[in-house]
């Protein structure tokens, strides 16, 4: 499938990227995360689980579980702090 | 209904204003005004610039007010968000609920910001003496928005 990802904030910083087009042969967010994970450095460093992340898929935010439709826009991002 | 994210400056009078503008069946208008401090975790801030997720931002902020008026009889409510660089003491966010009694006035208020809090995507980077930080969410803004369910 295809997915069109974006990163926000300290995570868009750190991966010294804004967005990106991935074609992906997975299922789930869970899927998407160790994938991305297994590019190693910060990659690794942000979404192994040690800091905290949120997965938002066309912009509702999701459980890991959760499976991704064709084309879906993927945004990973840190907990809110706005207000 | 107005949900608004922009960099400009707001007036709440004005929104208050326009808010009432024509009707007589309001009864009661709460409003909270959120301010950039100068002072965060101990560190003075200089400036914060705040990002967002333009198109999740609008519809995660009208999930909110839908939310509220599923809770309580509400007549009307307005939700500006600020985004870009603010300055100590500029105006972040605005939240105004207008009802016929004050009590579902006073409540909607305060969970719509407790939500915002939590769930409307903005991030806030500070400019402090040490250098430039991320906010870090808070567990206590976690707390807030539990309380509520």
């Amino acid at each position: 499938m295809k997915l069109h990802l974006l990163y926000f904030a300290r995570l868009r910083e750190r991966f010294g990227l804004a967005e990106e087009t991935l074609e992906f042969d997975g299922i789930t967010v869970a899927d998407l995360v160790a994938y991305l994970q297994a590019r190693g450095g910060v990659w690794a460093e942000e979404l192994d689980g040690s800091r905290s992340y949120r997965v938002a898929v066309n912009q509702d935010i999701v459980a890991f579980d959760v499976a991704l439709p064709d084309h879906a826009e993927v945004a990973i991002f840190p907990p809110v702090t706005g207000g | 209904m107005k949900i608004r994210v922009q960099s400009e400056a707001f007036d709440l009078g004005a929104e208050v204003d326009a808010m009432r503008a024509g009707r007589t069946d309001i009864g009661a208008i709460a409003s909270f005004v959120g301010l950039a401090r100068d002072l965060n975790e101990g560190s003075g801030v200089a400036a914060m610039t705040l990002e967002h997720y333009p198109g999740m931002t609008e519809k995660a902020l009208a999930a909110l007010v839908d939310e509220a008026n599923s809770r309580w009889t509400l007549l009307d409510v307005s939700v500006i968000h600020r985004v870009g660089r603010l300055l100590p003491g500029d105006p972040i966010v605005l939240v105004a609920v207008a009802s016929s009694h004050r009590g579902e006035a006073f409540a909607a208020c305060e969970f719509i910001m407790d939500f915002l809090k939590t769930r409307a995507p903005f991030w806030k980077k500070e400019e402090t003496p040490q250098g430039e930080r991320w906010v870090e969410a808070r567990t206590s803004d976690d707390a807030a928005a539990e309380r509520w369910r």
